[in-house]
């Protein structure tokens, strides 16, 4: 195994004795680290066809494990505990249990593209977190994550208007997680804008905040968006053998 | 020189109308300076940015096909969309209504239920702000052109993600000597080097600035644009080129707080291509609203006798 994945061994698996002898070789100390042997007997064999059933998770299959995504990820260079290849893995074997324990970080893939770019089997790596972080929430195994929460406010203006106004949007997703509008580095930017622009202009960026901007002659388009999102939703829920009905 | 992009359909998208105000603003000035006309798409809607794919990847295409429409029916056969978001969703959809059954099924369907023409693949060619100058102007316009040279001016280019990735979708890329390319973008470099520019060498002029959770997942972004900041600096820039409002808005946003937040201050200046071959034109740093950014650049111009 490659010196780098050495993180994906769990402290806990590994073993390290200060004295022992084994049929006369001794292998006490840190150079002769053991990792403990474990039985998996848990498997959940749906979990690759799940994850392919939801947007995104299409080409899983496809996958031979190169790590190509891995090594280009924007996240994993952030946190080596963020590894698309591992969880690609994990989702093949229907090893369920161990991707949980990720759970809360899957969301955080960037959608930067990168992986997909380098990908030589064009499983879209990219699509795959999208369709894991979606799976993990349908199966309420996580909370909806902040990302998660701004898709549906962003997406929710879009279906309604056509457009979108970013006031709004952060208006929206500010009291939707329950942070403060105030925030000390958001006031500053302002602030700094603020003295500068001309009064034209902030007029007319406060007035967008009163009138939103607006596609015209967009109802129809409303409708059948929404009828859409609501036809996915049954049908997601019931690729993952849920009730259809969901909370959303 | 190509005459056909002597006027184009123009789609701003929805940051051009807010954040990325002075994009808008130099574009269309660039747009005039240059002799270029631009119309807007008529009645256009939001392409779904990063966000809508998230719900589903379909209902994003269906968005971008109706924008295709509008074009196709206002008998342009060019597109030109300066902001990386609009411009990546526009060629995915076309790469998409090519290539995917799926998605062109659910695209016609939603357009017939929204009552327009549903878009077919291969009507109108999508182009970003960068194709647009350099095509239809190209270096050797810029040079002839150029009244306040930009010379002694070191700026690192910054292209951001959705300019070159996933290639699939950008086919006109990566085909040799005048293409772009999507590993080591250039467009950017070359018409600021026309326009008297010192571009240094910049590492990470395709890594990306963390846009998409910008705020659900701030302390990632920060360090991510810390990085972009503090090497571009590294590397000699006085100014970062952005070429996308998201990238543009999310450097300059995560300047302030990598200030605020880690205490970590950086002095580069952020400022948009168009903005800079405006100036390079002769336009003033007002007309292409330099005083609308966030990244307080006026001392810097001033001081090399811009704006």
């Amino acid at each position: 195994m490659p010196i780098h994945e050495k993180s994906l061994i769990r402290p806990e698996d590994l073993l390290t004795h200060e004295n022992l002898t084994l049929d006369g070789v001794d292998v006490s100390g840190h150079w002769s680290t053991f990792i403990q042997s474990r039985a998996v007997t848990d498997y959940n064999e749906a979990l690759q066809e799940e994850i392919a059933a939801l947007p995104g998770g299409e080409y899983i299959h496809r996958c031979w494990q190169c790590g190509s995504c891995t090594n280009s990820c924007t996240v994993n260079a952030v946190n080596p505990d963020f590894n698309p290849r591992y969880w690609i893995y994990l989702i093949r074997m229907g090893l369920e249990e161990e991707l949980l324990r990720d759970k809360d970080i899957v969301w955080q893939c960037v959608s930067c593209n990168k992986c997909t770019y380098a990908c030589p089997r064009d499983v879209n790596p990219e699509g795959v977190m999208k369709a894991t972080a979606h799976w993990l929430e349908l199966k309420g195994h996580v909370a909806k994550s902040p990302s998660m929460h701004f898709d549906e406010v962003f997406a929710g203006q879009v279906f309604a208007t056509g457009k979108i106004e970013e006031g709004r949007i952060m208006r929206q997703f500010f009291g939707r997680t329950g942070q403060p509008l105030l925030q000390d580095w958001l006031v500053a930017l302002v602030r700094g804008l603020v003295s500068r622009l001309p009064v034209g202009l902030l007029t007319k960026l406060g007035l967008a905040t009163v009138f939103r901007p607006r596609t015209a002659g967009w109802g129809k388009a409303r409708e059948a968006l929404a009828e859409y999102v609501v036809e996915r939703e049954a049908a997601n829920r019931r690729a993952l053998g849920l009730d259809e009905q969901g909370t959303h | 020189m190509t005459a056909k992009y002597q006027k184009v359909a123009y789609y701003p998208g929805c940051a051009l109308e807010g954040t990325g105000h002075a994009y808008n603003r130099s574009t269309k000035e660039l747009g005039k300076a240059l002799g270029l006309d631009l119309v807007e798409l008529k009645n256009w809607n939001c392409c779904g940015a990063m966000e809508v794919k998230n719900i589903d990847p379909k209902l994003q295409t269906y968005l971008s096909a109706r924008n295709l429409a509008i074009a196709e029916n206002m008998g342009f056969d060019t597109v030109m969309a300066p902001c990386n978001g609009c411009y990546h969703n526009l060629k995915k959809a076309e790469h998409d209504l090519a290539h995917d059954a799926g998605s062109r099924e659910v695209a016609d369907r939603l357009s017939r239920k929204a009552g327009h023409k549903s878009y077919t693949a291969g009507q109108v060619t999508t182009i970003h702000a960068l194709d647009w100058i350099k095509e239809a102007i190209g270096e050797e316009g810029i040079r002839q052109r150029v009244r306040n040279s930009l010379k002694g001016l070191k700026i690192a280019n910054y292209y951001g993600c959705m300019y070159t990735r996933p290639r699939h979708i950008f086919p006109e890329k990566d085909q040799g000597p005048g293409s772009e390319s999507t590993s080591k973008p250039h467009f950017m470099d070359d018409l600021l080097a026309a326009a008297g520019a010192e571009c240094v060498e910049y590492p990470l002029k395709t890594a990306c600035c963390g846009g998409a959770h910008t705020l659900s997942d701030s302390d990632t972004s920060t360090k991510l644009v810390l990085n972009l900041l503090t090497t571009a600096e590294a590397c000699g820039a006085d100014v970062i080129a952005t070429e996308c409002p998201t990238c543009h808005s999310g450097l300059e946003m995560h300047q302030v707080r990598a200030e605020k937040v880690f205490g970590q201050k950086t002095r580069v200046k952020i400022l948009y291509f168009t903005q800079l071959l405006g100036m390079a034109l002769g336009l003033s740093a007002r007309r292409v609203g330099v005083h609308e950014n966030f990244s307080e650049a006026s001392d810097l111009l001033h001081a090399r006798g811009l704006g």
